[in-house]
């Protein structure tokens, strides 16, 4: 635990940073190694969707794009029609937000990882905190892309992609109440995990996880202190 | 009837009129019905509750309400380390739990560069493939009971158990192995296992002519899933169905064959198997045909064992470097996928788990409509789901 220092800010990924600057630069160059499958598979990608593309990115042979939020829609239909990407694996969320009380502060967990307290932003960058990102895939073609795309921190909303993939529906009610992400055309978004009554969006960063907050983990509270350990017992 | 006139409660005469013993020979205003099939209910394998809406016998509408499993399995990964998170990921599908592992161990180690070594690469692999024929298994024996017959069920429940007892002689657990470390593996196999495992791959390969002896070309087996539950493969692949459920709907697709290589798939001799029918029967064929190739597998992958370390050199403290990736692999549910976002830190930003029976089990609200309710066992029986793998 000794070598985490939290304060070392994690060297901010250059062409992230430009590319929340200028959507139009389009930073093809600056990505120094990417795969040549991956490359024409983007280009491919390029050419059907036009300037609704933001960035892009070769993540470990996975083409990673970054796409304007009002060409989400048009994304997917592009993926399936020109990129015979006929195979939906998963629509999900990301709150790039650090977590306000990050875990391992004194008489909290010591034992949980602590992340960098400063917003960061992964693969393709963003304009905020909260994005939405899904993975197509081709059963024919064998390959996948990943599409991402920001969303507004206090209304997030942005186009379903039920009438391209059907199977969007169930991911799309799980990030709507994981993230509060409202889908506009999806046919009844509504709870899928949690009870209907339920309030907050439990996968955003600002959502304490409970059983974190009540006693710190793991075990600190309910031992008995060790032999010679006199100095605190937790937050009780 | 309607003779009795209550002060201050009018009753409306119309409300009579379907009445049976009122009208005779009319055809009944029946209405239609609101079913709940679980959540407790036997056939459901866990805690799925179906709404269905009945017209007679027949589903009009078919709602799954899952959730009730639900752990949270994402948000507790942000706040655990690496090599804590294996022991939750064994939970979302507990009948393949080493096959959970995998992927995400495997995403964890391509960020942080470093990669097992080959013996290790090949006992994961001879693992997962035991997982995959515990898990299958099962349902060879399972699927019978859903149409009535009870014999194949305890089949299917007596070998799994070798298989199992393999599985918790290497590693030390039955069901949850937790075995596999960032870098390779926790121990080497004990001593005679390998030739324990040839003796049990033989009983699996007859156990799985006992099945097919006993339920295929079975009539009432055949009349219960033949042209029962069909999804078309293109459709299937849209809502995101995947392993043998997509195979069975002639989709030719299996990651360990085409997608980005992993374990020591690209150096054995298989066949993927896929049937063109898409209903409960394909389902069962093509699974019953992938326990055969998953036993030539694991021949395969005992006669050629490579020797050496089992772990990579690790650092002592894991951190992973900052970046994403995304793994896939073929579980014998299907394709389970780990996106995992890193910020540098001894633990995962974010994690998102992408589970098979979570797609495959979306599709049921097209596929239930206009079944009739004892179809509707047996369909769910035959896309084979576990509601840990669901629910997450």
């Amino acid at each position: 635990m000794a070598d985490e220092t939290p304060d070392t800010p994690d060297t901010p990924d250059a062409s992230a940073d430009d590319a929340v600057t200028d959507a139009s630069a389009v930073a093809v160059e600056e990505v120094p190694a990417i795969d040549p499958a991956v490359a024409a598979l983007f280009e491919r990608f390029e050419a059907a969707l036009g300037d609704g593309v933001v960035d892009h990115a070769d993540s470990f042979g996975t083409l990673v794009v970054r796409v304007k939020p009002d060409a989400w829609k048009r994304a997917a239909e592009v993926a399936r029609a020109d990129l015979d990407c006929d195979y939906l694996s998963f629509i999900s969320g990301i709150d790039w937000m650090p977590a306000p009380k990050p875990a391992g502060d004194e008489g909290g967990d010591t034992s949980a990882p602590v992340q960098p307290d400063t917003m960061t932003f992964g693969v393709t960058g963003s304009d905020g905190r909260l994005q939405v990102f899904a993975h197509v895939q081709s059963t024919t073609r064998h390959w996948g892309v990943t599409i991402k795309t920001d969303v507004a921190d206090p209304a997030p909303t942005v186009d379903s992609w039920v009438s391209v993939y059907p199977g969007a529906d169930w991911h799309e009610r799980e990030c709507w109440e994981m993230y509060g992400v409202d889908f506009s055309g999806h046919p009844k978004i509504r709870h899928l995990y949690l009870p209907g009554e339920f309030e907050g969006n439990p996968l955003r960063k600002d959502f304490a996880l409970l059983a974190r907050e009540v006693k710190p983990w793991p075990g600190l509270v309910d031992v008995e202190p060790m032999p010679g350990d006199d100095t605190e017992e937790g937050d009780s | 009837m309607t003779s009795t006139e209550t002060p201050g409660f009018e009753v409306d005469p119309a409300l009579y009129s379907n009445l049976a013993g009122s009208q005779v020979n009319v055809e009944l205003d029946t209405g239609d019905m609101i079913l709940n099939l679980g959540p407790q209910h036997p056939a459901t394998h866990g805690t799925l509750r179906l709404v269905v809406r009945l017209d007679g016998e027949r589903v009009v509408a078919a709602d799954p309400v899952i959730g009730y499993m639900h752990r949270g399995y994402e948000k507790l990964s942000e706040f655990r380390t690496y090599p804590q998170i294996t022991t939750l990921i064994n939970r979302i599908d507990w009948l393949s739990s080493f096959a959970n592992e995998v992927p995400f161990v495997h995403g964890a180690e391509q960020l942080m560069g470093i990669e097992a070594p080959p013996r290790a690469q090949w006992i994961r692999t001879i693992l997962t493939e035991l997982s995959r024929i515990a898990t299958i298994y099962l349902f060879l024996g399972e699927m019978g009971l859903q149409v009535g017959a009870l014999t194949p069920a305890f089949w299917g429940f007596r070998d799994r158990e070798l298989v199992l007892n393999l599985i918790e002689s290497a590693t030390g657990g039955r069901f949850h192995p937790n075995f596999n470390r960032i870098g390779g593996l926790k121990d080497d196999l004990p001593w005679g296992w390998i030739a324990e495992c040839r003796t049990t791959m033989d009983k699996i390969l007859r156990g799985c002519d006992d099945f097919e002896d006993v339920l295929v070309g079975n009539e009432i087996f055949e009349a219960r899933t033949r042209g029962i539950g069909i999804i078309p493969g293109e459709l299937g692949a849209a809502y995101g169905v995947s392993g043998a459920n997509l195979r069975a709907s002639g989709i030719d697709w299996d990651l360990r064959r085409d997608g980005k290589p992993y374990l020591a798939y690209p150096e054995l001799d298989f066949k993927v198997w896929t049937h063109s029918d898409g209903d409960s029967f394909a389902r069962y064929w093509v699974r019953l045909q992938e326990t055969r190739e998953a036993v030539r597998m694991v021949i395969q992958l005992l006669d050629g064992l490579p020797a050496g370390p089992i772990m990579a050199k690790v650092p002592r403290i894991i951190k992973v470097p900052e970046g994403e990736v995304w793994v896939e692999t073929e579980n014998p549910l299907g394709q389970m996928g780990y996106y995992i976002v890193s910020k540098g830190a001894t633990g995962p930003f974010r994690v998102k788990i992408r589970s098979a029976s979570f797609s495959n089990v979306s599709i049921l609200p097209w596929l239930l409509r206009g079944v009739y309710v004892p179809d509707v066992i047996t369909i769910m029986g035959s896309l084979y789901f576990i509601l840990g793998d669901i629910d997450r």
